[in-house]
């Protein structure tokens, strides 16, 4: 077909884009949806809108869908004083306008009490008085601006985290106001022993410092008296342990010697050690529950409705957690299938690829078994639903991923190990120096205890406390700028042990959609078959119209599951479909296309990898990591795939038992294995690894278990954590290094008795302000 | 003597209130957006004409 003839087949091409959502329109409006919600703005004044936004291309196109039917009313939250509260998720939040432009569309309607957008963990709250089924109202307010809302539970657990979060940074407020004005009475006593203060005042100093000490010590010293008792309980130990008792003699120390009238009293280094010390913990605490919440936001929006096709013929829609056995379910086109089950209508073709990792459709029809989590790519079907919620086909998965973890729990933090050598060691080297004093040099017993306890402030594990967390933290943001999400931050140290990649192929060496093969393709004929895939949601007519993005889609294009797509008399799809009899067969998968009776242009699929996969490949083996790849896809596309990237190591066709197996031999072997991967079938070896990497492509259950996720086209990610982890390790053992080095110097001056309170105060602060310095390097994170 | 314990009390007082001051405002929810709060300042506020004119603006119409 010649390029003319397809020009007269191809409409006007969208050259230009929608006003309101930004994505190609071949007018001034993509769809009358995205018309309606400009005319309202326009309406209510708020154009100013459209100037200020900036669209977030990450975020999801403010297209206003069809509205969901929903129970809004069954989420809304009655408070006794007859006003009523609902929260929702926001999906479409492109910046700072759109909080500004929902915001002031609720804030026109006079029922409302409240409507507000909270940025940061994107939620709507509403709160209003009158009828509880209002809820609707403000919802299709919102949605028909173009944003999705997505009802949830209030998690237990994520309202618990809220309440520890702030629990700690009171601790912290207190102990800073503590640490204050007790350091303020402090420097005041050092002072005058040097001009001479008289005993009175000094005395008047100490009380003071006590009164506000005492009660001080008792509020924010909690985080770390209850962590030590836990661990004691379990018979472990870990650094709370030493802190807890340094901070506890220390404290016992000074308050006798205030109430006894004694000269040095340690008050300001107690207060001002626990205040470090939740200075890193809150930290720490921050980076966790960032990742924590910005993964499950994530499967908020995600969490999928499904249409029930109830006895009687009519449809409801539910939650997904909310199909039983035996429910009838309606999945259309390109939607999720919601429950394991049997197709009881209808025939298809599903991709499943994130649960088996096979890159190509299958055709399905009535009798069929699929499961939750494909995609229905042809049309309609009724699914009877076997097996639902919990017990859906990750039933085996979960158990794998069950045992998998409990092995994985035996892993023992560095600081975690070094504690244990380290409470012993400090709390005997107190003891012999109380003893030595006392009995070898004949000091009295109050000078013996006050010498001993001066030990336990130098070797307080102060820095040695801050030396992992600050560089995890720091690390963590670093990464987290990159688009790496470090899901626990102690997953860094096991990153930095890895020393073989084992990769999966489809979705995560490979891009999660084919790619059309464009050599010698004719671009008018391309740009007509575009056209008409633009329509279909099929994995190969998504990677043809995402070819050519210029070609606005066709209307009354007719779909044939398994087939093809038909337009007037241009047909696109199977070589049956277009009549193709001779034409030499092709190795991977094709379209073709036929317009009336010119011959058929034939376009040709592969699975393209990611744009660096051979660079991230090549880096990972320069730093000494061997590369395996492991498949669930058949072995011909698993050879061509390894043959690009240069991996010998390869299997194909592995069920999740067989990945696991694999992982267990190299564990066995004495290595530690980085899981990289994406789908379902992943999952139990994601856990199963000594540590794990998933795209944000993956499977929602995948991107759970991994330790790590990344965003992005790019498979560089892999390295560049990998490197992060392997410096941030290397920081983290310098300053170890630095802060037992610390104690080597200054613990035998403390055991001859020769340090003061003011002396133990500087040698602290200096260094911890050492550690947090040296662990500042860590902000620098490099790429492979 | 007085002026010194005038002084401890004065910036113990200060020192309180800050303290106060601040749990309140943490107890509050004023740390719960902080991306939000920093991009709210950009924009006016504005109270945009009503939707529709309605009958009584206590009640508005169920949709």
């Amino acid at each position: 077909m010649t390029a003319a003839v397809a020009a007269a087949f191809v409409p006007a091409a969208a050259t230009s884009t929608c006003v309101h959502c930004g994505l190609p329109s071949s007018g001034r409006f993509c769809c009358p949806g995205c018309a309606a919600a400009y005319a309202t703005i326009g309406r209510l004044g708020l154009g100013e809108y459209y100037r200020r936004r900036v669209l977030d291309p990450a975020a999801r196109a403010l297209r206003p869908d069809a509205p969901v039917p929903r129970d809004w009313a069954a989420r809304v939250h009655a408070t006794p004083d007859g006003v009523h509260e609902l929260q929702v998720a926001v999906d479409g939040l492109q910046c700072g306008a759109c909080v500004w432009l929902i915001e002031s569309v609720l804030g026109s309607e006079p029922g409302l009490v409240t409507g507000r957008v909270n940025m940061t963990t994107r939620r709507l709250k509403l709160r209003w008085r009158g009828d509880a089924a209002l809820a609707a109202r403000w919802v299709g307010l919102v949605e028909a601006l173009g944003y999705r809302l997505v009802p949830f539970q209030v998690d237990r657990l994520a309202a618990e985290r809220s309440a520890a979060s702030r629990r700690l940074v009171r601790a912290l407020a207190v102990a800073g106001f503590a640490a204050g004005n007790v350091m303020l009475m402090s420097i005041a006593t050092w002072a005058g022993l040097v001009q001479g203060m008289g005993p009175a005042t000094r005395a008047l100093m100490h009380w003071l410092s006590a009164l506000i000490a005492l009660p001080a010590i008792a509020y924010a010293g909690m985080p770390f008296f209850t962590s030590a008792v836990t661990a004691l309980r379990r018979r472990r130990t870990n650094m709370d342990v030493p802190i807890s008792i340094g901070i506890l003699i220390v404290t016992a120390t000074s308050a006798a010697e205030t109430f006894g009238g004694g000269v040095h009293t340690y008050f300001d280094s107690a207060v001002t050690l626990i205040f470090f010390l939740l200075v890193g913990r809150v930290l720490d605490q921050r980076a966790r529950y960032h990742a924590r919440d910005t993964a499950e936001q994530l499967l908020i929006l995600r969490a999928a409705d499904v249409t029930l096709l109830l006895p009687d013929g009519t449809r409801t829609v539910r939650a997904q957690d909310a199909v039983v056995p035996g429910d009838r379910l309606l999945v259309g086109m390109g939607e999720r299938i919601g429950a394991d089950g049997v197709i009881e209508r209808g025939r298809t073709s599903i991709d499943a690829s994130l649960i088996t990792g096979e890159s190509l459709p299958v055709d399905a029809g009535e009798g069929d078994a699929v499961n939750a989590g494909s995609i229905n790519l042809g049309q309609p079907i009724v699914v009877r639903a076997e097996r639902a919620g919990d017990q859906t086909v990750l039933v085996d998965c979960v158990r794998l991923i069950d045992a998998a973890e409990a092995s994985r729990n035996r892993f023992v933090l560095l600081a975690d190990r070094v504690a244990r050598r380290y409470a012993p060691t400090v709390h005997l080297t107190a003891l012999l120096t109380f003893l030595g004093w006392y009995f070898a040099a004949g000091a009295s017993l109050h000078q013996s205890l006050l010498i001993a306890s001066a030990v336990l402030i130098i070797t307080c594990p102060c820095a040695l406390a801050l030396a992992v967390p600050v560089v995890q933290v720091i690390t963590a943001g670093a990464l987290f700028r990159r688009g790496i999400l470090l899901k626990a931050p102690a997953a860094l140290e096991r990153l930095a042990q890895a020393d073989t990649v084992v990769f999966d192929k489809t979705g995560t060496l490979t891009e999660p959609s084919l790619h059309l093969d464009t050599d010698g393709v004719d671009p008018g004929a391309l740009s007509l078959a575009a056209s008409l895939a633009a329509s279909s949601r099929h994995p190969l007519a998504r990677a043809l119209a995402a070819a050519d993005r210029t070609a606005a889609a066709l209307d009354d294009v007719e779909e044939t599951p398994g087939q093809g797509l038909r337009w007037r008399d241009v047909r696109l799809g199977s070589r049956s479909f277009c009549d193709v009899t001779d034409a030499p067969p092709s190795d991977g998968p094709e379209l073709w296309l036929r317009a009336g009776d010119s011959p058929q242009v034939r376009f040709r699929f592969a699975e393209a990898l990611r744009p660096d996969a051979r660079a991230t490949v090549d880096g990972l083996r320069a730093r000494g990591l061997r590369v395996l790849m492991l498949s669930g896809d058949r072995p011909d596309s698993v050879r061509r795939i390894a043959g690009l990237l240069g991996i010998d190591d390869w299997r194909a066709g592995c069920s999740p038992t067989a990945k696991i197996a694999v992982l267990d031999e190299l564990a066995k072997a004495g290595r530690f294995a980085l899981m990289v991967g994406d789908g379902l079938n992943d999952s139990p070896s994601l856990a199963a690894a000594h540590v794990s990497m998933s795209p944000a492509s993956a499977a929602d259950l995948s991107q759970t278990l991994a330790d790590i996720v990344f965003q992005g086209r790019s498979l560089a990610p892999v390295a560049t954590a990998v490197i992060a982890a392997r410096r941030a390790g290397g920081i983290v053992r310098e300053n170890l290094a630095l802060s037992l080095g610390y104690n080597l110097l200054a613990v035998p001056v403390a055991i001859c008795g020769f340090v003061t309170p003011w002396l133990a105060a500087a040698a602290m602060s200096s260094s911890s302000l050492l550690v947090i310095t040296n662990s500042l390097r860590a902000r620098a994170t490099r790429s492979a | 003597m007085t002026v010194m314990l005038v002084l401890i009390g004065v910036s113990l007082l200060a020192g309180g209130i800050g303290l106060t001051t601040f749990l309140w405002s943490l107890g509050n929810g004023q740390y719960e957006d902080l991306e939000g709060c920093a991009n709210r300042i950009l924009f006016d506020d504005i109270t945009p004409a009503p939707t529709a004119p309605e009958p009584s603006q206590a009640d508005p119409p169920p949709a």
